[in-house]
């Protein structure tokens, strides 16, 4: 027969509707705490009050005597059991060895010391409570520069200078540099601890099969294959008797790429009690007892000409660990220091990093992890020094920038920037928000004694993590695609979508690749019995690296198709176009379908061709990507109160090329509301005794929707040169290039008054004192 | 909600209530806003919760005689729409509309946030601006108490043992008043950082009445009787405004210190009595 073929429209680039949102609108999603299984138990865990303490004792004979207990375990039952894993390579890292329960001593609020398992769980909280825990209260110390100082209290008795690593970086010749400099400017820079706060807190579910020996944990994680790896480890189970299922996923933000003591625990007590066991996490527990985000102090000393042109940096990097190290703690300051140089050419940096216990809940990786801190830092010096030299903040960055003609672009950090052309959005965004007639509006305010500030932050980011080489487990992704025999396409990704969209854009790439509808496509991810193994979802790597996997599966596929095409059709020449094999000299063509059904009938085969439609790829990033862009906001300060309004919030976002905007629209707005939150609201408070302050959500204050700014958000376009899609990653975007962006306004706005810095957040109390502080 | 253990009732009528309530071990739901997530969190444990849903008539606003009455059941929402509250005491109405969010006012219930008397409810300034009176029943019958009378410290009230809030009593607003309800609010919680209620009364030049009531500042709502009155001796706002809170003890949490408190609520009492006095005929 012949068609005529006209070439479909390409989804690639459409603004889509996501696939997944009717079943997560209309509640219809399972979430872990929407699964029940028969004679299942529930867990409650007993949590320290104490940020240090000795365990002299533990009685458990009352909450064992409540009726409906069915075991209790404390650390005793455990110690034989392997740690909470940390992945860090860091030369001479020490590590506490991580006990699932606390043995002989706690060391932060909430450090969980026994579990209590009860057939509901309101008898397993009743019998919690009954518990009996000795505690002899020890001297604790929370923040990271007190636990520094000689004489503060050791979190770990055996390091009592409380230092966990020295980490130090340099490239080019700092010193020269600084002894070339007209000018230094120095500040002490923090990035307060952040409570990642996912709407659906952590839970799992543990089932034991005794007569396989098999154990499927049902967890709320963002790496489902890492955690089977690394609880199979712990148990010391082989680990391909261990089953990973994460059912939906309520947001990670980062505290879900990791392992925690409560996955291991449930594990273990499903064995010990032959019942299915289920956790699910308190909004209490969530904020004492999973990780927090940032927690750095830094000292940056920015040197330069005169003339604007930015020599060198130096940074010394305090890291508040908590008091373990979870999955990654050690290392997310690394990755501040490699993006230390942001979007500029000066060659020369020097960075020491110093890894420090607390009392505290541990830190990791939290939404931008490291490049948030960076880009912080660096965008207020830049601001600084503009202020210094009395240069407009957009002319000193332009005069900085590494220039579009000279990438691929080697940093001093020793990265290699991918592609850019970093004055693009900062001109856009310029454009976009009228920055000539903002500057004459902001003259004019101030003659009139109002606060109005102009902030920018031109921000570089590194993602699509990455080459394997440079994570502990590897950087890789996989996809494996399958024609089914109807014709419907099946695709599993090692990446582990949570929110952000991957069932939709990965199926528009299907569609556009194999030219069929993407209704017939489903994605599907989270279940290490079913995906071949794969890394997960973070570090904006899901559509750059786990999507490029799945192009590359499908170049497989295709190439596999084809054969059974040309056979069809007898030639040797035939095109893959739209869903249709077609023979290119006679027209004729053979569907989709009929090509399925062949490759599965197998009645006739290609030469050297095997039965069915299948193809897996691993994909290797050659590089990170990164992505950049310039945000432009406009503040006014309430001068009686401090209170702040954001007028304006305009940003360009180059994250390469676009697969589908209406997605990257959602990640953009939630980036920028999670670096509003950083900017403005958040933050996790210990007290000197190490109690944590802001326990509750009254007390730590999300972004809402009620207090978002619009947000005009646009981008431009240049694509990376390390994937096949071109694409580099939006996740974490909008919240790097947030916070500095608004406190650099912020400091606009008050610099009449002489105002050089503020931390984070920008609470109007500061802000008024401040303002205070100029009238006295 | 992981509670403890507790019964649960839901009398038909005021008196099975009151009865229930008498071995002391009970505790009144109303909208569960503040009770629930207290429960939740095992910072109340309640041997048993009496829910007074059920019994009709609780729920009633109406107006006799200059007087408005809002049964205890009445719900924020209800009293935010309510026709007879915005036309004869709108401050409420504006106190209602500044609470929480809408599923908060769906739920919550002006006897349960009065008989809470939380030190940052928004409530409490409106009610002791609109000299409002608490009405009480027991098994000993019935008693109103004054508003500025009944919130006597942080979550303390002039409640005694086995009373039940029944309803609120509001003397209407003049039609030629100017009124206003100010909030800040805490960006965690939302509830009031500081919230100045103000109402006043133009006579010619000067203001012939002035009330101002403070909540979220201190332990407790107050009215700014130094500043009412300046207002009323023609002292201007300003002047009125820089006195508030004067004498008066001070709160303080990660948000806000005491100082800073003090000091929202001097100038939102400026903002809110120049806002009234736009509204003033």
């Amino acid at each position: 027969m012949a068609t005529t073929i006209t070439k479909p429209e390409t989804l690639f680039g459409k603004r889509v509707r996501r696939q997944e949102d009717p079943r997560l609108i209309t509640g219809t999603a399972l979430y872990l705490d929407d699964l029940k299984m028969p004679g299942m138990h529930h867990a409650c865990v007993v949590r320290s009050p104490h940020a240090a303490a000795k365990i002299r004792g533990i009685d458990t004979s009352a909450a064992r005597a409540l009726p409906g207990v069915a075991a209790i375990f404390t650390g005793a039952d455990v110690t034989g059991l392997g740690a909470v894993p940390c992945a860090a390579s860091i030369p001479g890292l020490r590590v506490p060895h991580h006990h699932l329960l606390a043995q002989d001593r706690v060391y932060y609020v909430g450090h969980p010391v026994a579990v209590v398992v009860g057939t509901d769980r309101y008898i397993a909280r009743d019998a919690a409570e009954l518990v009996e825990v000795d505690y002899e209260p020890t001297a604790a110390v929370a923040d990271p520069e007190k636990a520094l100082a000689a004489g503060a209290p050791a979190v770990h008795p055996e390091w009592p200078d409380n230092v966990a690593f020295n980490f130090h970086q340099e490239g080019g010749d700092t010193e020269e540099a600084f002894r070339q400099a007209d000018v230094v400017v120095r500040q002490r820079i923090t990035s307060q601890r952040l409570i990642p706060t996912s709407i659906e807190t952590r839970g799992v579910i543990a089932e034991w099969r005794a007569g396989e020996r098999s154990l499927t944990l049902h967890s709320s994680t963002q790496i489902p294959h890492l955690l089977r790896t690394l609880v199979a480890g712990i148990l010391g189970m082989p680990e391909n008797l261990l089953r990973v299922i994460t059912p939906e996923v309520g947001g990670g933000f980062g505290s879900k790429l990791n392992v925690y003591a409560e996955e291991a625990l449930m594990a273990y007590i499903a064995m010990k009690i032959n019942k299915p066991v289920k956790w699910v996490e308190s909004r209490r527990e969530n904020f004492q007892a999973t990780i927090h985000g940032r927690g750095h102090v830094d000292y940056f000393e920015l040197a330069a000409l005169r003339d604007g042109t930015i020599l060198g940096l130096k940074l010394k990097l305090i890291q508040d660990l908590g008091a373990y190290h979870q999955l990654l703690t050690p290392v997310i300051p690394t990755l501040s220091v490699l993006m230390m140089p942001g979007l500029y050419r000066f060659k020369n940096v020097n960075a020491d990093v110093v890894g420090v216990f607390t009392n505290c809940v541990p830190t990791d990786a939290y939404r931008g992890a490291g490049r948030p801190e960076a880009t912080h830092g660096i965008e207020r010096m830049v601001d600084m020094l503009a202020q210094e030299l009395k240069m407009d903040p957009a002319e000193i960055r332009l005069k900085n920038f590494v220039h579009a003609d000279e990438f691929p672009y080697g940093t001093a950090t020793g990265l290699t920037y991918d592609s850019g052309d970093y004055a693009k959005p900062l001109h856009k965004a310029m454009a976009e928000a009228g920055y000539e007639q903002l500057r004459r509006e902001q003259a004019a305010a101030r003659a009139e004694g109002r606060l109005v500030g102009i902030g920018l932050s031109t921000y570089g980011e590194i993602c699509a993590l990455g080459p394997s080489i440079a994570l502990p487990a590897g950087g890789w992704e996989s996809a494996t695609v399958k024609v089914e025999p109807s014709g419907k396409v099946t695709v599993l990704t090692g990446a582990s979508p949570h929110g952000q969209g991957e069932e939709t854009t990965f199926a528009q790439i299907v569609a556009d690749e194999l030219g069929v509808p993407m209704d017939d496509v489903l994605v599907v991810h989270g279940d290490t019995a079913v995906v071949q193994y794969g890394i997960g979802t973070f570090g904006s790597r899901g559509t750059a690296v786990g999507g490029s996997a799945l192009y590359y599966a499908l170049q497989d596929l295709k190439a596999k198709m084809k054969k059974f095409g040309a056979m069809m059709l007898g030639t040797e020449q035939v095109n893959f176009s739209g869903g249709y094999c077609v023979d290119e000299a006679t027209g004729k063509s053979v569907t989709f379908a009929e090509m399925a059904v062949a490759a599965y009938h197998a009645k006739k085969l290609p030469a050297n061709t095997e039965p069915g439609l299948v193809a897996t790829h691993f994909w290797e990033p050659p590089n990170f990507t990164f992505p950049f862009g310039a945000h432009l906001v406009v503040t006014e300060v309430d001068r009686e109160t401090g209170a702040i309004e954001i007028k304006r919030y305009v940003c360009v976002d180059d994250i390469g090329r676009i697969i589908n905007p209406l997605i990257v629209d959602g990640q953009v707005h939630g980036g920028v509301a999670q670096g509003l939150g950083q900017a403005l609201w958040e933050q996790a408070v210990y007290d000197e005794s190490g109690q944590l302050v802001s326990g509750e959500l009254t007390d730590y204050a999300l972004p809402r929707a009620s207090r978002m700014p619009w947000i005009e958000s646009s981008h431009t376009e240049t694509p990376s040169p390390v994937n096949p899609l071109g694409v580099k990653g939006v996740g974490e975007a909008g919240t790097i290039g947030c916070s500095p962006a608004v406190v650099n306004s912020v400091v606009d706005a008050l610099s009449p008054l002489g105002v050089r810095h503020i931390d984070m957040p920008l609470t109007p109390e500061k802000i008024w004192k401040l303002i205070e502080g100029a009238r006295a | 909600m992981i509670s403890n253990a507790f019964s649960y009732h839901t009398p038909e009528t005021l008196e099975e209530a009151l009865a229930m309530l008498e071995d002391g071990g009970g505790k009144i739901l109303a909208g569960g806003m503040s009770l629930i997530p207290l429960m939740k969190l095992r910072l109340a444990s309640p041997e048993s919760v009496v829910d007074l849903r059920r019994i009709p008539g609780l729920k009633a606003i109406t107006e006799e005689g200059g007087a408005v009455r809002i049964g205890a059941m009445a719900t924020h929402h209800e009293i935010e729409i309510s026709p007879v509250i915005r036309g004869k005491c709108p401050l409420l109405g504006e106190a209602a509309s500044a609470i929480g969010d809408i599923q908060v006012r769906n739920m919550g219930t002006i006897g349960g946030s009065v008989a809470h008397a939380d030190p940052a409810a928004d409530y409490p300034a409106a009610l002791v601006a609109l000299e409002a009176r608490i009405r009480l029943r027991s098994a000993n019958g019935e008693r109103t108490v004054e508003a500025s009378e009944f919130f006597v410290d942080a979550f303390t009230t002039a409640m005694e043992a086995g009373e039940i809030v029944v309803a609120i009593e509001v003397k209407e607003e003049e039609a030629s008043e100017g009124f206003k309800y100010e909030k800040v609010a805490h960006p965690a919680s939302g509830f009031p950082v500081v919230g100045v209620a103000v109402r006043v009364k133009k006579s010619g030049a000067g203001i012939a009445m002035a009330r101002i009531g403070v909540t979220g500042m201190g332990p407790h709502a107050f009215r700014a009787r130094n500043a009412e009155a300046l207002l009323e001796g023609g002292a201007g706002a300003a002047a009125a405004a820089a006195v508030v809170g004067e004498g008066e003890e001070t709160n303080s949490d990660l948000y806000a210190s005491g100082e800073y408190r003090r000091h929202l609520a001097r100038v939102h009492a400026g903002r809110a009595i120049a806002a009234a006095l736009t509204r003033a005929l």
